[in-house]
C-alpha cells in the first residue's frame, strides 16, 4: 500500500518524511522493549509513545516509518533527530486499536512473533 | 575521548555511558552503527549488534551507576562488551528470565523495563555471557560471528 493511501485511511498528517514509500506489515505497540524484541522485519511501527527513545529504537530496527497514535505529535527535538535518520513521521487522532483495524482491513498484514 | 581505534587488522569502539541520561541513551549505539556501515558490514549482523548494544546502553542508562560499551570488530567477528560500574545483579539467574524486571517508573515512561532487555540481546548474538559481582559491576559480553 503506498503510504498516501495509509495516511488517508486513518485521517492522518504528515510530520515530516516522505510520501514516495509504500508499507506491507504493521506492529503497535507503546513499549520499546517489545518493538526490540518481536520486531524482525521492515515495517511500519504504531505507537502512543512520543519520546526520542521511539526514535532510537527505530533506527536501530532499521524501521523508516512510525504512525503516532491519539493525536500524539513529538517535540521538536524528537522530529529533528527522526530527519536526520531519514524517517517517515506520520500523526493520527485515531486511536491505536482504531489506526491498526483500518489498515488490517485494508490488507496491511501482521507481523508474526516467533517464540524459540 | 577517542572513540575509535584502529589497529591492524582491528577496529575498537567505545562508548561510555552516563547513569540516568535518559535523553542521550541510544546516542553510542547510533554511531556503533553508522561505523559499522562504513565498514561494508551485512546489514542483518549490523542490526543484531545495533539492537544488542541498544538494550545494553539503555539498561546501563537505567539500572547502573554507568560504564561503558566497547565494540571490537576482526576479521570474521564482531564482539561487544559492556560494564557498568555496579551496583551489580543479585541473581542474574533471574534477570535473563523474560518478564523479570526492576525498572524505575522513569524508565517504564520511555517504554522499558519489560523485563526483554536481556533475553533480547541473548537472542541477538551467537554467544552471550553475564557476570555479576553484588555491590560491584555487571559485565556482558557478546560475540556476532562474520561470514
Amino acid at each position: 500500500m503506498k503510504i498516501e493511501k495509509a495516511i488517508e485511511l486513518i485521517c492522518g498528517e504528515i510530520l515530516i518524511g516522505n510520501t514516495d514509500t509504500t508499507i506491507n506489515t504493521a506492529f503497535s505497540s507503546d513499549l520499546m522493549s517489545d518493538v526490540l524484541a518481536f520486531v524482525n522485519e521492515d515495517t511500519v511501527l504504531l505507537t502512543g509513545l512520543v519520546n526520542n527513545q521511539v526514535i532510537r529504537t527505530s533506527e536501530m530496527l532499521d524501521l523508516k516509518t512510525i504512525i503516532f497514535v491519539r493525536g500524539k505529535r513529538p517535540n521538536e527535538d524528537v522530529l529533528k533527530m527522526a530527519k536526520e535518520t531519514d524517517m517517515t513521521l506520520i500523526s493520527t487522532k485515531f486511536t491505536m486499536f482504531e489506526a491498526s483495524g483500518v489498515l488490517y482491513k485494508n490488507g496491511i498484514k501482521p507481523l508474526r512473533i516467533c517464540n524459540e | 575521548m577517542n572513540n575509535l581505534i584502529t589497529e591492524e587488522n582491528k577496529i575498537i569502539i567505545k562508548y561510555n555511558v552516563e547513569m540516568d541520561d535518559f535523553s542521550k541513551v541510544g546516542e553510542a549505539s547510533s554511531k556503533i552503527k553508522k561505523i559499522l556501515r562504513q565498514l561494508n558490514i551485512d546489514n542483518k549482523v549490523i542490526r543484531r549488534v545495533a539492537i544488542a548494544a541498544y538494550e545494553a546502553e539503555v539498561n546501563v542508562a537505567i539500572h547502573s551507576f554507568g560504564g561503558f560499551i566497547e565494540v571490537v570488530v576482526i576479521e570474521n567477528e564482531i564482539s561487544i562488551k559492556v560494564k557498568d560500574n555496579g551496583p551489580g545483579i543479585e541473581d542474574t539467574e533471574l534477570a535473563m528470565e523474560k518478564g523479570y524486571s526492576t525498572a524505575s517508573k522513569k524508565a517504564i515512561e520511555l517504554g522499558f523495563g519489560a523485563g526483554m532487555g536481556l533475553p533480547n540481546m541473548r537472542r541477538c548474538s551467537d554467544v552471550f555471557e553475564i557476570e555479576s559481582k553484588f555491590g560491584e559491576y555487571t559485565e556482558l559480553n557478546m560475540k556476532f560471528e562474520l561470514c
